[in-house]
């Protein structure tokens, strides 16, 4: 079987300042995969994930990108902040700012202008680009900040809780267009709180938390929550 | 009116008054292009806050009686520009309560410093007030003062164009900046200096209690009318400077302090924005 790994964990330790918050966590994402990443709230999954773009450097262990995945060519989709939502700029300005790392120089050229613009037809945003990002709603925001993310990345997407404060329905959309785009071939990496989600879309799960952290294909972590039933509830 | 004109064409044949105009219309704009990014990023404060240690170090550089006071205010507004936003960074536990007590600290420490040690042949009240409120020293700027206001104005605006989609980026979203391997923190002390300079210069202009004036209203009038960033990065630039050139010809014509004159136009001016703002429905 060809080793197509991207990204492997091995022993990681994560946490702020020297203190760690999680230990031995250890697992791999291949080339077109799809991976949740689960944990109860404060349990450190959103370290994990900075851990990941090399935002905070790992306590202890090691992260080793292979197979064609740069440090930085993650497709980062963050959870938005407060300020974000009154922020004057127009659809297009947040996609472009994706495209920053592309090619050379710091200015704005053809090249990135058709990255932005492509990515914005595959997310059926570009009849929106110029309005005015703080008038969208919560989901096409999500969906601006998704295509932001796509122009971002080179085979790999890292989301951030996409779907906290949008309703079932955008929910669910969302889910499907991260589906699709995993079916194209962009490996996928998801953190959420949302096992019912995970166990449908997952083609692996971590589950991180105090206790040794659980890595594993989706049937077993089936059989994984069976063992800790009442602990945790899914649908 | 033709009476007005008069006067203004006789003041304007003093170079003083041209220095004046053109400093003060420059160094408005570069307030307004930093502006954007402190108020965006939700931290206009750190500019008042700047403003008062700007005056602390005019007093200490008074009373040292240095020959130029921005070898001293200068790299003392640099350094606590880049505490600050470092501080604000990691989100310490009483970040705010730490920019205030900084800020009235070097407010009272510059006032006892010009009371205790009044400098030669000047008035404490008259001082303190030229440096709180900028008075008259627009009017007085030697020619050195006005060089480097205008090399630094200059090189601020440069500076912006060529790291325009950096500035948007970290103004947007600093952590996705991050992660796309851009130094967030190299830039951020490189905003702070930045955002010192023009403090530093704008304290000659209007003085240390209303540069966040020039900081605060171009943006936010600006943002009543545009949807893009760019639209408000050019609006508030255009804006500022209109404000400027307005208030100082306005306080020429009247007799008025230059540094309030200039306020009170940007206050006006951002009350007739809000209302196009609000017409126009956005």
């Amino acid at each position: 079987m060809p080793d197509n790994t991207l990204l492997k964990a091995e022993n990681l330790s994560i946490g702020y300042g020297g203190i760690s918050l999680v230990e031995g966590v250890n697992f791999s994402v291949s080339n077109g995969d799809y991976l949740f990443i689960l944990g109860e709230n404060g349990s450190g999954k959103t370290t994990l994930m900075k851990t990941l773009l090399g935002l905070i450097p790992p306590i202890d262990g090691k992260i080793s990108f292979e197979g064609g995945l740069k440090k930085y060519g993650i497709g980062y989709l963050p959870q938005q902040s407060a300020a974000q939502k009154n922020f004057p700029a127009t659809v297009s300005e947040v996609v472009l700012s994706g495209t920053l790392r592309r090619g050379s120089g710091l200015f704005i050229n053809k090249e990135k202008k058709k990255r932005a613009l492509y990515n914005m037809q595959r997310l059926k945003i570009d009849n929106i680009k110029n309005h005015s990002y703080k008038e969208l709603s919560g989901g096409q925001q999500q969906r601006v900040l998704l295509t932001r993310a796509l122009c971002a990345a080179d085979n790999m997407l890292l989301l951030d809780e996409p779907a906290s404060g949008l309703d079932i329905f955008i929910t669910k959309e969302l889910y499907e267009i991260v589906d699709d785009l995993n079916k194209g071939g962009m490996t996928i990496i998801m953190i959420s709180h949302d096992m019912s989600a995970a166990v449908k879309y997952a083609k692996s799960i971590l589950h991180i938390s105090k206790e040794p952290s659980f890595f594993s294909c989706v049937s077993d972590y089936k059989a994984f929550l069976e063992t800790r039933k009442g602990e945790y509830a899914y649908a | 009116m033709h009476e007005m004109l008069d006067t203004l064409a006789y003041y304007f044949t003093f170079p003083f008054v041209r220095n004046a105009l053109i400093v003060g219309v420059l160094v408005s704009l570069c307030a307004a292009l930093l502006g954007v990014v402190l108020v965006l990023r939700r931290l206009s404060f750190i500019g008042d806050g700047l403003s008062h240690v700007a005056f602390g170090a005019m007093a200490v550089a008074t009373v040292m009686g240095l020959s130029n006071n921005m070898l001293l205010i200068l790299p003392v507004t640099i350094i606590c520009s880049i505490a600050l936003m470092q501080r604000q960074r990691n989100k310490q536990v009483q970040g705010d309560a730490k920019i205030a007590m900084l800020s009235v600290g070097s407010l009272a420490a510059g006032y006892i410093l010009f009371n205790r040690f009044p400098p030669k042949g000047g008035n404490v009240s008259g001082d303190v007030c030229t440096t709180l409120f900028g008075s008259t020293s627009i009017l007085t700027l030697s020619q050195n003062e006005v060089w480097l206001s205008l090399i630094l104005s200059i090189a601020v605006c440069l500076i912006y164009i060529v790291f325009y989609n950096i500035i948007f980026s970290l103004t947007f979203d600093e952590e996705f900046a991050a992660s796309q391997g851009i130094n967030t923190k190299a830039y951020n002390v490189f905003i702070a200096t930045i955002i010192a300079t023009v403090i530093s210069l704008a304290m000659n202009l209007v003085g240390s209690l209303l540069i966040s004036a020039l900081l605060v209203f171009p943006v936010v009038s600006a943002m009543r009318v545009c949807k893009s960033f760019r639209g408000v990065v050019i609006c508030s630039a255009v804006f500022s400077a209109v404000c400027a050139a307005g208030g100082i010809v306005i306080s020429i014509l009247l007799g008025t302090p230059v540094g309030a004159t200039i306020v009170a136009s940007d206050a006006i001016g951002f009350a007739l924005f809000s209302l196009i703002g609000r017409l126009k429905g956005i």
